[in-house]
């Protein structure tokens, strides 16, 4: 093979990858927020279904949860099976607005309860304290924790390999074989740290952004 | 004009009763000074009459619209939603630890409430909060944010705040207590002018010689109950009742 082929075939695969990485942010980071909430309802109801759904997510493995969302439409409902890609939107969507969920919680709870009481004296409605008052604070805080999750995303999407997703590790995987090389392996371990090393940039950017306020 | 009454408030804590039976009358301009022990229920007593607590039972008037009653059941009935938004913005409270919101600047913390709350335009919002800043000898601080400030100066901050949204009524909820010593002189003489612009207060405050100076009435509470109350001179410097008697004891007059 072309050493330019090779390089456009990777250079595929790492779109790809990127594509799962940012869907994946785009859609759990703010279901994850509504699941914290969920989680911390007064409705006991829903309270368990989401503490259910949560421990569901963090107990079981991801590779597998891909291959229920992709392999379970047939095998339990007898419907079609669904778009590879879409399955793995899905299915990292659900397990990582588990994660940031607890996160989220963690965060909302652990602000001091002086502030809802200040807010309300002064006369905000729940809404408003929560968004103009809560959240920002929240978010501040969490940040660290935020971050950690976003760089185990970046390497936990080479697991779409499990579902024939043609993202970089399983484009370099059949190159590897097709050519017998472990050469398309190094490319991909140099994306990955890469792609890392300028999210990890991008986030500890933010993180100072909102060091105005303590 | 009554500003506030309180009638007949009861509120427990599971099976332990806090307060048993108050009421009380502040009148426009008044000072009033709550003093008691920890844990004679004058914290409670304040947040019940802010409404941070559901009362159990009792009636809470501000300017003499009800914001709760007693029903046909002997349980408190809190106002709908719309008159209780109205009563709402009838008092102000200030907090021990001042609770101002860190993420924003002071003239934010001061003016964000007149904006998203009571819907006045920025400018005019900022015209209010430079002229309290002022006030509270802040104008230099404008742009700085809580953590940057002196307690004296963060509680300041919180007092403009309060202000700002132009109360009939204004709690202080033992204002000094998270200060150092030397601090809580600037907050007392805010206070201070504060009444002397018959500004109508209520403070909860472990400060008996502040109580005595500024206050018109002093009430003092323990278990739960009123014990004693009246003018100052009377109830600071020449208690009747022997729990008074022994709780100033511990204080030099």
């Amino acid at each position: 093979m072309e050493w330019s082929v090779l390089v456009a075939k990777l250079a595929e695969g790492m779109w790809v990858s990127v594509e799962i990485f940012s869907l994946t942010l785009l859609f759990s980071l703010p279901l994850g927020l509504f699941v914290a909430l969920g989680r911390m309802s007064r409705n006991p109801i829903l309270r368990n279904v989401i503490k259910f759904y949560i421990s569901i997510m963090r107990g079981t493995p991801l590779i597998l949860q891909l291959m229920v969302v992709y392999f379970g439409p047939y095998f339990i409902f007898g419907l079609p099976t669904p778009n590879r890609f879409l399955a793995t939107i899905v299915g990292f969507v659900l397990n990582y607005a588990a994660y940031f969920a607890e996160i989220y919680r963690g965060g909302i709870e652990s602000i001091d309860v002086g502030q809802y009481e200040a807010a309300q004296v002064l006369g905000y409605n729940k809404a408003q304290t929560f968004v103009r008052i809560i959240l920002p604070q929240v978010i501040k805080r969490i940040l660290p924790a935020v971050t950690n999750e976003v760089i185990t995303l970046i390497k936990d999407t080479a697991l779409a390999f499990t579902i024939s997703v043609s993202e970089m590790f399983t484009v370099a995987k059949a190159i590897a074989s097709a050519q017998s090389s472990v050469l398309p392996f190094v490319a991909a371990g140099i994306f990955y740290y890469v792609f890392n090393f300028i999210v990890a940039a991008i986030m500890e950017w933010i993180e100072k952004k909102l060091d105005y306020f303590r | 004009m009554k500003y506030l009454e309180i009638r007949h408030l009861r509120k427990s804590f599971g099976d332990l009763e806090v307060i048993k039976d108050i009421s009380l009358e502040v009148e426009e301009g008044q000072v009033v000074a709550i003093i008691g022990p920890s844990g004679s229920g004058k914290s409670t007593l304040l947040r019940c009459a802010t409404m941070l607590e559901t009362m159990d039972a009792g009636e809470l008037i501000y300017l003499g619209e009800h914001a709760v009653w007693t029903g046909p059941d002997g349980k408190a009935v809190m106002a709908p939603p719309k008159q209780l938004k109205k009563i709402q913005g009838y008092y102000g409270l200030v907090f021990q630890n001042f609770n101002l919101f860190p993420h924003y600047s002071v003239i934010r913390n001061v003016t964000d409430a007149l904006i998203t709350v009571q819907k006045k335009s920025k400018e005019e919002a900022l015209t209010i909060g430079r002229d309290l800043l002022e006030k509270m000898s802040l104008s230099d601080k404008e742009n700085a944010y809580p953590y940057q400030l002196s307690g004296g100066q963060q509680q300041r901050v919180s007092i403009a705040r309060a202000l700002a949204l132009n109360p009939k009524v204004l709690f202080f909820d033992e204002p000094t207590s998270a200060l150092d010593p030397e601090l809580t002189g600037e907050i007392l003489k805010v206070i201070k002018d504060l009444a002397a612009e018959k500004m109508t207060m209520v403070i909860v405050t472990h400060e008996i010689t502040f109580a005595r100076d500024v206050a018109d009435h002093v009430i003092f509470i323990d278990g739960g109950v009123i014990v004693e109350e009246g003018p100052p001179e009377q109830v600071i410097n020449n208690p009747q009742n022997e729990r008074t008697r022994a709780f100033l004891s511990r204080f030099e007059r």
